[in-house]
Parts: C-alpha cells; sequence; structure tokens
C-alpha cells in the first residue's frame, strides 16, 4: 500500500479572487478612476440611491454605473435614463458578484472616460462581504424598516464596509429603529466606518454623503 | 449560499497542489474557517463530492476546523470568545467595555492535505 503524505497547502481559498481583485485596483489607480461596491439587502433603496447621487454629482464627475441582478435589466434603464453609462451584469443565479464578473463589467466601459463608477451588488447581506470585487471602498445601506438588529445578524457586512447609509430616515417617526443603539452596535463592530443618515425619498443627508464621495473620488484621481 | 463558489475554488486549488507534488490520490483536506462566515460544512462537502467527480480528489474528507469569532478588549486587554450566531452586544465581560478589536474569526484557509 502506498504512503500517506502530508503536503502543506497554506494558501487562503480566496487567493484566485484576490488577486484578481488586487490586479482591478491597480489598473483603477492607473485609469485613475474611483470604484465604489454598493451593497445592501433587497429592497433598501439600493436603486433609489444611486439614481439621487448621480442627479447630485453627474456635472462634477463622469460617472458610470454597474448593475448586478440575477436575471433582469430593470435597474439598468434606470440608471441609463438619467444619460449615466450602464452596465448591466447577469449572475445567472449568483448571489454576489467577484472580481471576474467585475472586471468584465470594467471591459466593457471606457475607463479613460469615467471618474467615479458606482457598482450596484446583488440585493443580500451575506455573500457580497465575503467576496473582494476590486472596489476602492465599500458602502452599504441599512434601510429603517430592516431594523436595528441587522449588525448583529450580519456582522461580516458591516465590519468590511467603509462606508454606512442608514436610508430611509423618512419612515423614523413609524418605526422603533434605535439609532442609537444602532450606531453603537455597528461602531463596536468597525470603529473606522463612516455613517450617513440618508432619504432616498426625501434627499435628507444625501449632501453629505455626496460630498463625502466627491472629495474621495478628487483625492484617488488627483 | 455562495458555497459552490467557494468549493471550486477549494478544489482548484487541491487539484493545483495535488498536481505539483505527484499525487495519485487526494484522502482528506484540512480547511480552517473562521466563524464569521456563514458557510455550512456539510454543504461544502457536499458540492465537493459533487465537483470532484472523476478526479483525483474524488472521495477526499473534508476536515472543517471552525475558528471561534475572539475578540479583544481595548481597555483592558482581555480576550473573549463571541458566539456570533447568538449575539446581542459585544462588550467586555472583566470591565464591561464596548469596544473591541476582532483578533479571529475571518479566517478562510486550506491548511494541508493528505494524499496518496
Amino acid at each position: 500500500m502506498e504512503k500517506v503524505r502530508l503536503i502543506e497547502i497554506k494558501e487562503d481559498i480566496m487567493s484566485d479572487n484576490d488577486a484578481v481583485a488586487r490586479s482591478l485596483r491597480a489598473r483603477l489607480s492607473k485609469e485613475k478612476t474611483f470604484l465604489i461596491n454598493l451593497m445592501s439587502s433587497p429592497g433598501s433603496g439600493k436603486t433609489s440611491l444611486i439614481l439621487k447621487t448621480l442627479e447630485g454629482l453627474k456635472n462634477d464627475l463622469r460617472i458610470g454605473v454597474i448593475e448586478a441582478d440575477i436575471d433582469s435589466m430593470v435597474d439598468a434603464e434606470k440608471v441609463a435614463a438619467q444619460g449615466v453609462a450602464a452596465v448591466q451584469i447577469r449572475t445567472g443565479g449568483f448571489c454576489h458578484l467577484d472580481a471576474s464578473m467585475v472586471e468584465k463589467g470594467l471591459n466593457s466601459m471606457c475607463l479613460d472616460e469615467l471618474d467615479l463608477i458606482i457598482i450596484e451588488n446583488v440585493g443580500n447581506l451575506v455573500c457580497p462581504a465575503e467576496f473582494d470585487t476590486g472596489a476602492i471602498k465599500n458602502v452599504m445601506i441599512l434601510s429603517i424598516p430592516e431594523g436595528d438588529d441587522k449588525p448583529l445578524k450580519y456582522p461580516l457586512m458591516f465590519s468590511v464596509c467603509d462606508v454606512l447609509l442608514v436610508n430611509k430616515m423618512d419612515y423614523l417617526p413609524l418605526s422603533d429603529f434605535d439609532v442609537k443603539a444602532m450606531r453603537e452596535r455597528v461602531l463596536n463592530l468597525n470603529r473606522q466606518i463612516k455613517i450617513f443618515e440618508v432619504s432616498a425619498k426625501t434627499g435628507e443627508g444625501i449632501e453629505a454623503w455626496n460630498h463625502w464621495l466627491k472629495g474621495e473620488a478628487a483625492s484617488f484621481i488627483d | 449560499m455562495h458555497e459552490l463558489q467557494v468549493t471550486k475554488s477549494i478544489l482548484n486549488i487541491v487539484l493545483r497542489h495535488a498536481q505539483k507534488n505527484g499525487a495519485n490520490k487526494v484522502i482528506s483536506v484540512q480547511l480552517k474557517i473562521g466563524e464569521l462566515s456563514d458557510l455550512e460544512n456539510e454543504w461544502i462537502q457536499k458540492y465537493f463530492d459533487y465537483l470532484s467527480k472523476d478526479t483525483i480528489a474524488q472521495n477526499a474528507k473534508l476536515k472543517i476546523e471552525r475558528i471561534p469569532v475572539v475578540i479583544k478588549c481595548d481597555s483592558c486587554g482581555h480576550s473573549f470568545e463571541i458566539n456570533i450566531k447568538e449575539l446581542k452586544d459585544i462588550q467586555c465581560p472583566e470591565c464591561a467595555h464596548k469596544k473591541c478589536t476582532f483578533i479571529s474569526g475571518k479566517e478562510y484557509y486550506i491548511k494541508d492535505m493528505e494524499v496518496i
């Protein structure tokens, strides 16, 4: 009988994806295009928030949007109606975007004509948190109707994001959402995270978020 | 939820190392996965069995070591384990301080494998 040998591997499971993500970041920094990855659960207002962001920034920055959807074109059509470059990636049932899918999206855009690209990831608070997309910053939305306990249920997502947008603030008077408790839970998981309270519907807080985004994009592409 | 894609990566890495080392058959693979990950051990094995059919890794057993989530209190330095599935709040059990830093729980790697 042949002898059993032990082979040391010590390799990260995500090493292939991480390598693609790193090469994307290098390319983005060469092309001077700022890429953000926007994640949230379904129905938290990702598309509305992107539309609001475009409204405020499209005269200052050349913006493109990569829409991930399991199987539809609805979001890309809404974004394209704003006169912004939009690419739809159908994930074919996948619950998240990975770096190779984002690379495909970027390949169909003219990076030298864009300052900022926003990825609208698949609506899901679990899987997208585990895959580096190659984005420069990770941004997530938590909307008031989802509840203030979400940081406790999806700690990984909250711990990998640079920005948290608390959306649908206009619903706050109707709900028992505890903003202070939520903030504390989020900051316990991730002290560097920036939190903006916004409403894509009323426009509340959008200016502060846009100001941050514009500043980050400007310092990246300078 | 995304076990299939993760399992594909595991299989690719395993087959690459097996070939590099001239192995004829993979017996077992040892993985270290942090508890912060939502992957289910049972499903990773099922997908692995499905994907590894007709490869030298067919029938290999995945030994998955789940690494607990350990955090360290920023105030008194006490390290403690938390059960992420039953998390109510993060608070140091020694001094009740709430600012803490993650020490482990995000691991995601293949340690080694047994081959013949």
